[in-house]
């Protein structure tokens, strides 16, 4: 066997860990009881998914500029995937897309409406 | 650079930035030809002078080691949440009970609450929902509050990689000042070289 080929089979090994993942991905985003379990789904095992996927094509093709060009698609995922994840998080919590049910605590409604009453309350000198 | 009259330093940090797009460009294109990176300069130039960024204000200078050990555990760490997450997504007739967690920075800066806000979406049991930028609060919502080890164990993870991060690129008088040296023998040599 060499190196070419044993390229090939960690590329091949690669491809099915990644497809693998993003049905994971998938699974979670079907099953998972909210929006907001519903975004963890979607981050983590589909970055890391299609990392593996890229990895497996970088090991394949085995060509320089098509390296730098993945490189540069894996810098966006890590920079674009948090910021989707955090925009789409915020906007459901702030519009009550969330099941209260499920979550054990809440630091921020907790915050957020001592934030409120700190602002609706007349302002008292005495402490 | 720090003698620099601020304008030139503006000037300077814009032709980085103009610098790294093109250079995005040619890698996007996957060939290094003149006419691809004369391209890439002039979409470069009008992406910086018409989508100026604010300043984010970076007083820090990159450790490498401390950038290699953040860089590394976020590898390790990303194997582990997807892992978690799987592992969740198929134990069927479980609904996964989390919470949303408040956790304060050390150090309320920009820079350091943006990496540590993006590299938590990315590590297991957490993304951001909100973020307290006076306060330097983040806001983070766990995916199943057990399997995270509970909000303490969460408050404290958060700290630890946000101490990472400083690690990676705070001044060094603010590590010290936050009790965070601990590379000290390693880098008290290199420090006498860089400067």
């Amino acid at each position: 066997m060499n190196w070419s080929q044993l390229a090939d089979v960690v590329a091949a090994i690669l491809l099915l860990l990644g497809s693998l993942l993003t049905l994971v991905a998938g699974v979670g985003i079907l099953r998972f009881p909210d929006l907001l379990a519903r975004i963890h789904a979607g981050t983590k095992p589909q970055v890391l998914g299609l990392v593996l996927v890229l990895s497996a094509e970088a090991l394949r093709v085995r060509s320089w500029p098509v390296l730098g060009m993945l490189i540069v698609v894996v810098i966006f995922q890590f920079l674009t995937i948090p910021v989707a994840a955090h925009m789409v998080g915020r906007g459901g919590y702030r519009t009550e897309q969330l099941d209260r049910d499920l979550l054990v605590v809440d630091d921020l409604r907790d915050d957020m409406m001592a934030a409120t009453r700190a602002e609706t309350k007349p302002p008292s000198y005495d402490d | 650079m720090n003698g620099f009259h601020p304008r030139r330093r503006q000037v300077a940090v814009s032709v980085t930035g103009l610098i790294v797009l093109a250079v995005l460009w040619a890698m996007l294109w996957g060939d290094p030809h003149p006419g691809t990176i004369a391209a890439g300069v002039l979409i470069g130039a009008v992406t910086v002078f018409l989508l100026p960024m604010p300043r984010i204000g970076f007083h820090g200078r990159l450790h490498p080691w401390g950038a290699f050990v953040l860089l590394v555990k976020f590898h390790i760490d990303l194997v582990q949440a997807s892992w978690q997450v799987s592992k969740l997504a198929f134990r069927f007739g479980y609904t996964p009970r989390g919470g949303i967690i408040g956790v304060k920075l050390r150090r309320a800066n920009d820079l350091t609450m943006t990496s540590v806000a993006q590299i938590s979406a990315l590590v297991p049991g957490t993304i951001v929902v909100d973020a307290h930028r006076l306060t330097g609060t983040l806001y983070l919502h766990v995916l199943d509050l057990d399997l995270a080890g509970g909000a303490e164990q969460v408050r404290q993870d958060t700290l630890e990689l946000e101490a990472r991060v400083l690690r990676a690129l705070a001044p060094r008088e603010e590590l010290e000042r936050l009790g965070l040296v601990r590379a000290r023998r390693r880098d008290t040599g290199k420090k006498e070289v860089s400067q």
